[in-house]
């Protein structure tokens, strides 16, 4: 309860641009918008040290832009994070660092590259995907800087072990999720309270879909990395998929290459992230392409969750995202 | 921001209350299914299933299949959320199971809902489950009550087990005090009047679940009840004309408008809106659920946990509550223990000072009680130890609902309902 009044200089940055809405309904987005900020609100005033996960994707950068319809005018009262694999798409990190200095915000980065050079983590091959070993590198940056409560911009619909998961979600002092153990959470009362070494996960995208995301950004008129956007890009054809030729992924003789128009729906780490043909250029395009699209976000576009059944799961209790 | 577009394509949250018995998970698969909200590789996954186990169909109650912890302790997690939308609507699930801490977990799925839909076994008839199930859909303020009558197949579509099951409900409903519900049959396992009108229930003149459901008022409106705007936090800001305050919260319910009067309770504090303030711009008047700031006229003192109202509509203020509760913590209540009670915005220190009587689930008959364990509800007296804004539950949901926070342990150890 300490950041209860805040003294803040700057007003409100630059305006966006204001652009007309796409959607004809937006009454449920407005719903969910007021919703992420009351829960944005709430951690400003619960917490004594929090920080907001930004990665440069589409929901970090749709919480970062409630974050400021939560808190502006005036500086966020918490700083970015960015916990870097090291395998991320160039353009994803400059498009990082354009809004980060657009906005004034503070952005922390800690990579995983740093966490292997220490010994913290032994990937067992150099091209290894490292999206598991950024538990270590996040948590290591939690005890560092002693946050209480990270932001981030999970979302329930990816995943049956996400959609078990609380709006507040607390993590032992291992920074663990033990899913038996959750604190029940009814109406708006969040239990924020904590010991030390205990942290808060705090998801306020926790009721949004794939499409609300989308139709958001289409109707805040939200820059996004080009990635998410039709593009054309050499990949290699495995199975029903879509492999891009980047140096951390190995192809196959047997496995053509061939270049297609594709976009991606997610972007983390390189080396598991796959892209989906489309000739979806804008936010609008890809809006009328998820109405019809029948493949789920994670089911299309991610190898580490084929891994089995339950990889989220596993993730998360080991103090994944 | 304009939250009153008036069309339909408006949320709605609805919990779901049944055993896998009933065929919830079926029921819910179903209606994802059939609603075209299954993507397809989750599909190719039933399919290789079915083809493994040489089922002649693919079974749609494991799109709802649990977590591995689950699976292996064989035990289910309180609360799963699951999303959908069809052209008039988004939904938004509250998948609670029925077994185990059925109590726990069904009263934190229906205090988001705006409705319940209760499974009902046609076979089995209105059962103790079922007076439970609509029980604590109603204690906690749920309006919509929609009864699935399941399993009509089992029972070759016939109308009499159906009228039956309906006549009990609504005459229990009615003992309760709620609004009668709305009982449609189905079968969930072959998709009858889920979605789709069913050919094999031609005396029932009602709509299908999904038609049902897509008709029902949205969240209570919350915007014609009177002004409670708990401030969340205040931010001060620098601007070259000198320094301001602006108070940031939801319009819980209610409207509010600039040059309303306004108080701030407990304190009693009274000031005038100058300024309704958004990162989109300042607003004229808002209204519930909207997310704002508020600029005053005077220098008055408002802080976090202080609810904004008319002075013309103003809640109860008072350190002393009664407040039927829900047990949530392993461990039993025990006297004397501090605990931190939550309403809105505010904390404070409290204790429970008298169990007034306990409520048998069973029989929803009062009972005497000396202590607490998991899953019971009580009617509850409580002491705060600093004045508090609240009204009864019935009145207003958002300024009405209660959580007790074990002060050492910080487990949320109840949830309740302030009854006055």
């Amino acid at each position: 309860m300490s950041s209860d009044e805040i003294i803040v200089t700057i007003e409100r940055p630059a305006a966006s641009p204001s652009t007309p809405v796409l959607s004809p309904s937006a009454a449920h987005l407005d719903a969910l918008e007021s919703e992420a900020i009351h829960i944005l609100r709430e951690v400003a005033a619960e917490f004594r040290n929090p920080v907001l996960l930004f990665s440069g994707g589409k929901d970090s950068t749709v919480l970062l832009r409630l974050a400021e319809k939560a808190l502006r005018p005036g500086r966020l009262p918490f700083p970015l994070l960015h916990v870097d694999t090291g395998h991320n798409f160039p353009e994803v990190i400059a498009f990082r660092d354009r809004l980060v200095t657009q906005l004034g915000e503070r952005l922390i980065v800690r990579t995983v590259q740093d966490s292997i050079d220490r010994g913290r983590v032994r990937p067992k091959h150099a091209n290894q995907s490292r999206n598991a070993f950024q538990i270590v590198t996040l948590l290591d940056a939690i005890a560092e800087f002693g946050f209480d409560a990270c932001i981030g911009g999970a979302r329930r619909d990816e995943e049956k072990a996400r959609a078990k998961e609380r709006i507040f979600s607390f993590r032992d002092a291992f920074g663990q999720w033990d899913p038996r153990r959750q604190r029940p959470e009814l109406w708006s009362l969040y239990n924020t309270r904590l010991d030390p070494g205990e942290h808060m996960r705090v998801f306020p995208l926790s009721n949004w879909t794939e499409l609300d995301v989308w139709q958001y950004i289409a109707r805040e008129n939200l820059e996004l990395p080009s990635l998410y956007y039709a593009h054309p890009r050499r990949v290699a054809l495995r199975g029903g998929a879509l492999v891009p030729v980047v140096d951390t992924l190995e192809i196959a003789d047997h496995e053509p290459i061939e270049t297609r128009v594709v976009r991606f729906r997610t972007v983390g780490d390189i080396s598991c992230t796959l892209p989906v043909e489309s000739p979806a250029a804008t936010a609008d395009e890809v809006v009328a392409e998820i109405l019809t699209a029948r493949i789920s976000e994670r089911g299309a576009t991610r190898l580490d969750d084929r891994t089995s059944d339950a990889s989220m799961e596993e993730r998360k209790r080991a103090g994944y995202f | 921001m304009s939250i009153s577009s008036g069309n339909d394509q408006r949320l709605l949250r609805f919990t779901t209350a049944g055993s896998v018995d009933d065929g919830k998970s079926s029921l819910i698969g179903r209606l994802l299914h059939d609603a075209g909200a299954v993507p397809t590789d989750q599909l190719a996954a039933l399919e290789r299933i079915a083809a493994r186990n040489g089922d002649a169909g693919i079974d749609l109650s494991l799109l709802t299949d649990g977590l591995v912890a689950e699976r292996e302790q064989g035990i289910t997690i309180d609360v799963a959320y699951r999303y959908f939308a069809t052209p008039r609507r988004k939904f938004i699930i509250a998948d609670t199971p029925g077994h185990e801490q059925y109590t726990r977990n069904m009263v934190t799925g229906a205090s988001t809902a705006d409705a319940a839909v209760i499974l009902v076994d046609a076979r089995n008839g209105m059962t103790t489950q079922t007076r439970r199930h609509l029980f604590l859909a109603h204690l906690l303020g749920i309006r919509h009550l929609v009864i699935a009558v399941n399993k009509m197949d089992l029972v070759e579509f016939a109308r009499a087990p159906f009228d039956a099951v309906a006549g009990a409900v609504k005459a229990f409903a009615a003992t309760l005090g709620a609004e009668p519900p709305i009982v449609v049959p189905l079968s969930a396992k072959f998709g009858d009047n889920v979605v789709l009108r069913s050919d094999h229930l031609p005396w029932y003149d009602g709509e299908p679940l999904l038609a049902i459901l897509e008709g029902l008022p949205s969240a209570a409106e919350a915007d014609n009840l009177p002004l409670r705007l708990p401030v969340q936090l205040v931010r001060r800001t620098m601007t070259p004309a000198g320094q301001y305050r602006r108070y940031l919260g939801r319009v819980e319910s209610g409207r509010i408008a600039v040059g309303d009067p306004i108080v701030a309770l407990p304190s009693g504090a009274a000031t005038r809106v100058r300024a309704i303030a958004t990162y989109d711009g300042p607003l004229d008047h808002a209204a519930a659920p909207q997310s704002i700031g508020i600029e005053i006229d005077d220098a008055v003192d408002i802080a976090r946990g202080d609810v904004l109202v008319h002075p013309t509509e103003v809640p109860a203020v008072a350190r002393r509550l009664e407040a039927t509760i829900c047990w949530f913590d392993d461990e039993p209540f025990a006297a004397g223990r501090r605990y931190l009670i939550k309403v809105g915005t505010r904390t404070a220190v409290a204790h429970i000072n008298e169990i007034v009587y306990r409520l048998d689930v069973t029989t929803l008959a009062p009972v005497p009680a000396t202590g607490l364990v998991r899953n019971d509800i009580a009617r509850v007296r409580v002491t705060a130890a600093a004045p508090l804004a609240f009204d009864p539950y019935r009145a207003n949901r958002a300024t009405g609902a209660l959580i007790l926070i074990d002060e050492q342990t910080h487990a949320t150890v109840a949830a309740g309902m302030i009854e006055g």
